[in-house]
């Protein structure tokens, strides 16, 4: 077992306003962020406020960004870090502040309630649900999503973008909508609600120039823009000419 | 004092895990104006760490299984003294609450016929837990989630409002159940975000706040787990039923420390996963007990062959209860044939295809490469026993899910007791959720719906709530007791006591050591002092779950010490056997402290007053389902010539 001690800059203040602090923390064989704030906390810090739960990567609750990068802290090893590096932890950009590393992602619980709900198909009872595996993979891999709202931060339509925020769902909800839409009993078309329409006409579709930033910080590995966001846009084009499916069918993904 | 914001509702459901967000539903759908209320945010409640599935006697696998089938495992798993007829309810209804989370919109994995697939398990005779990989609690919660969105997409249409009839309040802590007399009145609870006290009013609360296992040092389970609920009915007059039985997982992480604890899904070895000591032997066929001697595979190869021919060849003992399993490795460990990291080995990699495992066992793969460097396709796991679960709980009605002794209050899931008996089986959680969670959510809403008058609220105990909630703010004037302390070195060492003396082997002598050590960190407790302001102080609400970890720890080390058998999740090195003559006793926890927990209390006689009761013989047709072999190695004399 090797110990050492890292240096660590943690964003601290509130929706006044606040600052990075210096800390000074020992680190230990094998541990990941979480478990340094968590020292933080326990030894130099005791209301540093951060959120968090499962510690294994399964609930989403410690989003943050850790040297700029989304990430989850229970999910980030040390070991990926140079001994000498200055560690920054910085709350996520796209929601405001609570307090330190806590922010506000009531958002995403606000866009999460515009998507219409599943319908079941009339005249299927508990029990009588018939679905092939291979016709429920695509909306299970959209089902392993944890919320963590990562994607939700870093989709640059929203980032640094407040006033687009109305209009548009952002990747996590475009995808909910995409699983709705290819979830092989959802009777919603039989109700008159074309889920597709509402993606563009809704949940702010087109905003999507699908440069992937979501899928490269899913935790859970999900391909965000290639299995749900694209698939919905070329369903979507048919019903509504897009100019960026047109303009990306032109040129190339430009690199940020 | 400031004034305290009040608000009505018929039912307030205390936790946002599958039994409270199921209990929501169910209170909601029958027209109460309901109320959850969670220390986190929603959807990411404990349930979401359910890896293995939903066992419920679908037979879409095995067509021989039933309710009487599962209802037998499940007494089987808890040594019959599970309260009977939730087991019975249990068996009867799980397939029909798996079925309606399809109708919400779940995913589950299918069978070749397009039906939901079902997975082996530890204990269950047939292939029984729908599942889907090995994120079954996640697909649990996000269902329920998304089924509380469509009610209030529905109540949106209605009434203009998402929030008229079903609201989440989330990252809030409740700290006192208010009453008025005998009944429920109200939650006292505070917002962890602002640090705001909040009253919500209401003739029913469902308890449905989940377990203990923070007061370990080892356990799979997250920080929410501080004995909320079990401390809540407690300090409300409710008693607790057989808290001396928690279940130690037998497969957590054990490398590297900072993650050890963390699960390892009992799918690994549903699905064909072994244990091997250092020696390279499969130590499990050595430990089957005698009750389930005529169960198991004799053989490797007869337990191998289980696994394609299940008809003809008895399952492998890898696949015994859990607190079986978490003994035997606790054995090997000791006798010196555990693995580098004081674990056992737990290997996949050699029986299937790196492919395979990658898609059934998909989280697992993914935990232990990102977390240990390790590559479970093709090398062995390292594991070993962890905190994982409490049997023990709050003492209810089995059909109702109505907390004794006090009108109004209800109980579902985890908190709750009697279900599980002395051990738990794998897959029986997500199911008891789902079957008790929509029971209380009924119940509730039926009771809080026919009272004629609402109970009053009064202003006294809603001071005296918020008094006790701001006391760690003030603990340095406090002064001569003595220094102020530090509410997470108190919370560590409460920690080390439960996990080092009344942990998965206990001790008479130790038992009692940890019984002054419990009352020593009592009184420091009230010491518990915090820095800073009420907005989002994580060590202010430390402090104050502590006082919840200390009274359910004392109920546990009580009762362990009363119990002098091993059983299930008790195990006592000085009383090593079953013993008959405990098979239908019950042990109730009691608060003896008759101001509520409020004033010090004696360090030696504690906070709890322990009773022994008999429990309800078994019906007859429920033990007409066993053979009478069977029942004679569990049951005294007298209770089989009833």
């Amino acid at each position: 077992m090797s110990s050492y001690e890292a240096r660590f800059k943690v964003w601290r203040g509130d929706v006044e306003g606040g600052g990075l602090q210096d800390f000074a923390v020992e680190v230990n064989d094998g541990e990941v962020v979480l478990d340094i704030i968590h020292r933080l906390q326990a030894t130099q810090a005791p209301d540093l406020a951060v959120r968090w739960n499962c510690k294994a990567g399964k609930c989403g609750s410690c989003s943050a960004e850790i040297n700029g990068r989304p990430r989850l802290m229970c999910m980030t090893r040390m070991s990926v870090f140079t001994r000498d590096e200055t560690i920054t932890v910085t709350p996520l950009r796209t929601f405001p502040v609570i307090r330190d590393l806590v922010t506000d992602v009531g958002f995403n619980y606000h866009k999460a309630r515009e998507v219409p709900a599943f319908v079941p198909p009339p005249g299927l009872g508990p029990g009588e649900y018939r679905m092939m595996q291979e016709d429920v993979d695509r909306s299970q891999e959209f089902r392993k999503c944890i919320e963590c709202f990562l994607c939700q931060n870093t989709c640059h339509v929203v980032r640094d973008h407040e006033e687009n925020k109305t209009a548009f769902a952002g990747p996590r909800f475009l995808m909910r909508v995409a699983e709705l839409d290819m979830h092989p009993l959802d009777a919603a078309a039989e109700t008159g609600l074309d889920r597709k329409r509402t993606a563009q006409d809704e949940h702010g579709l087109g905003y999507c120039n699908i440069t992937k930033c979501c899928t490269e910080v899913c935790p859970e590995d999900i391909k965000i823009t290639d299995n749900a966001l694209i698939p919905l846009k070329e369903r979507a084009v048919d019903r509504k000419y897009d100019p960026l499916v047109w303009l990306g069918s032109k040129i190339r993904r430009r690199t940020s | 004092m400031s004034v305290v914001d009040r608000q009505e509702w018929d039912v307030v459901v205390v936790g946002a895990g599958g039994a409270g967000l199921r209990a929501a539903i169910e209170a909601r759908e029958r027209g109460a104006r309901t109320a959850v209320i969670c220390k986190s945010l929603f959807g990411k409640a404990h349930t979401v760490m359910a890896e293995g599935g939903i066992a419920a006697a679908m037979a879409n696998v095995n067509e021989h299984d039933n309710w009487q089938v599962h209802f037998r495992d499940t007494l089987r798993g808890g040594k019959f003294l599970n309260q009977w007829r939730m087991a019975e309810l249990h068996a009867q209804e799980a397939p029909d609450r798996v079925w309606e989370l399809e109708t919400w919109g779940a995913l589950f994995d299918r069978t070749k016929d397009g039906k939901i697939s079902q997975r082996n398990f530890g204990g269950h005779e047939y292939p029984r837990l729908a599942h889907v990989g090995d994120r079954t609690g996640l697909e649990l919660i996000r269902t329920l989630q998304q089924k509380i969105v469509a009610l209030q997409q529905e109540d949106m249409k209605e009434t203009g409002d998402y929030e008229s009839r079903l609201k989440v309040f989330q990252e809030c802590t409740v700290t006192r159940i208010l009453k008025d007399g005998e009944r429920v009145s109200a939650v006292f609870a505070y917002d962890r975000e602002s640090g705001r006290f909040f009253v919500l009013e209401a003739p029913a609360v469902v308890v449905a706040t989940g377990g203990i296992g923070k007061s370990f040092k080892v356990t799979s389970n997250s920080w929410e787990y501080t004995g909320d609920g079990h401390a809540l009915a407690l300090l409300a007059g409710a008693p607790l039923l057989n808290m001396e039985f928690v279940q130690f997982h037998p497969t957590g992480m054990v490398w590297p420390p900072s993650v050890k604890g963390i699960l390892v899904t009992e799918s690994v070895r549903g699905d064909g996963g072994v244990l091997r000591n250092s020696e390279g032997k499969r130590f499990m066929f050595d430990y089957i007990p005698d009750v389930f001697k005529e169960k198991y595979a004799e053989s490797e190869e007869e337990g191998d062959r289980w696994y394609e021919d299940p008809d003809h060849n008895r399952r492998p003992p890898e696949l015994l209860p859990r607190d079986e399993v978490a003994r035997a490795i606790n054995s090997e460990v000791k006798a010196g044939r555990g693995s580098p990291h004081g674990g056992v080995f737990l290997d996949v990699s050699t029986r299937m295809p790196a492919e395979v495992i990658r898609r059934r066992l998909p989280s697992m793969y993914h935990q232990f490469k990102e977390l240990a460097d390790v590559d479970i396709t093709a090398e062995a796991m390292e594991v070993g026993p962890t905190c994982h679960y409490v049997m023990g709980g709050i003492a209810v009605d089995s059909d109702t899910a109505a907390a004794r002794g006090v009108p109004g209050l209800f109980a579902a899931g985890e908190v709750a007791g009697g279900m599980h008996g002395s051990n738990r089986l794998g897959g029986n959680s997500l199911s008891d959720l789902l079957v008790f969670g929509r029971r209380a959510g009924w119940h509730a809403a039926e009771y809080a719906m026919g009272v004629a008058e609402r109970p009053e609220v009064a202003e006294a105990q809603v001071n005296t709530a918020a008094a006790e909630a701001l006391r760690p703010f003030s603990a340095e004037t406090e002064g001569e007791a003595g220094p102020p302390e530090n509410p997470y070195t108190l919370h560590q060492e409460l920690q080390q006591t439960m996990n080092d003396l009344v942990g998965i082997i206990r001790r008479e002598g130790e038992m009692e050591q940890a019984l002054q050590k419990l009352a020593e960190l009592r009184v420091r407790a009230r010491r518990a002092g915090v820095e800073g302001h009420r907005q989002f102080n994580p060590g202010w609400h430390l402090a104050l779950d502590l006082r919840n970890m200390l009274l359910v720890s004392e109920c546990v080390a009580r009762a362990a010490l009363e119990r002098t058998e091993s059983r299930g999740g008790h195990t006592r090195e000085d009383h090593p056997t079953m013993d008959r003559a405990w098979r239908n006793a019950n042990l109730l926890c009691a608060l003896a402290d008759p101001t509520g927990g409020l004033a010090a209390t004696d360090p030696a006689r504690g906070q709890i007053r322990l009773t022994r009761e008999t429990t309800d013989p078994i019906r007859p047709d429920l033990l007409a389902l066993f053979e009478k072999e069977e029942l004679v190695k569990y049951l005294a004399e007298e209770e089989l010539y009833e």
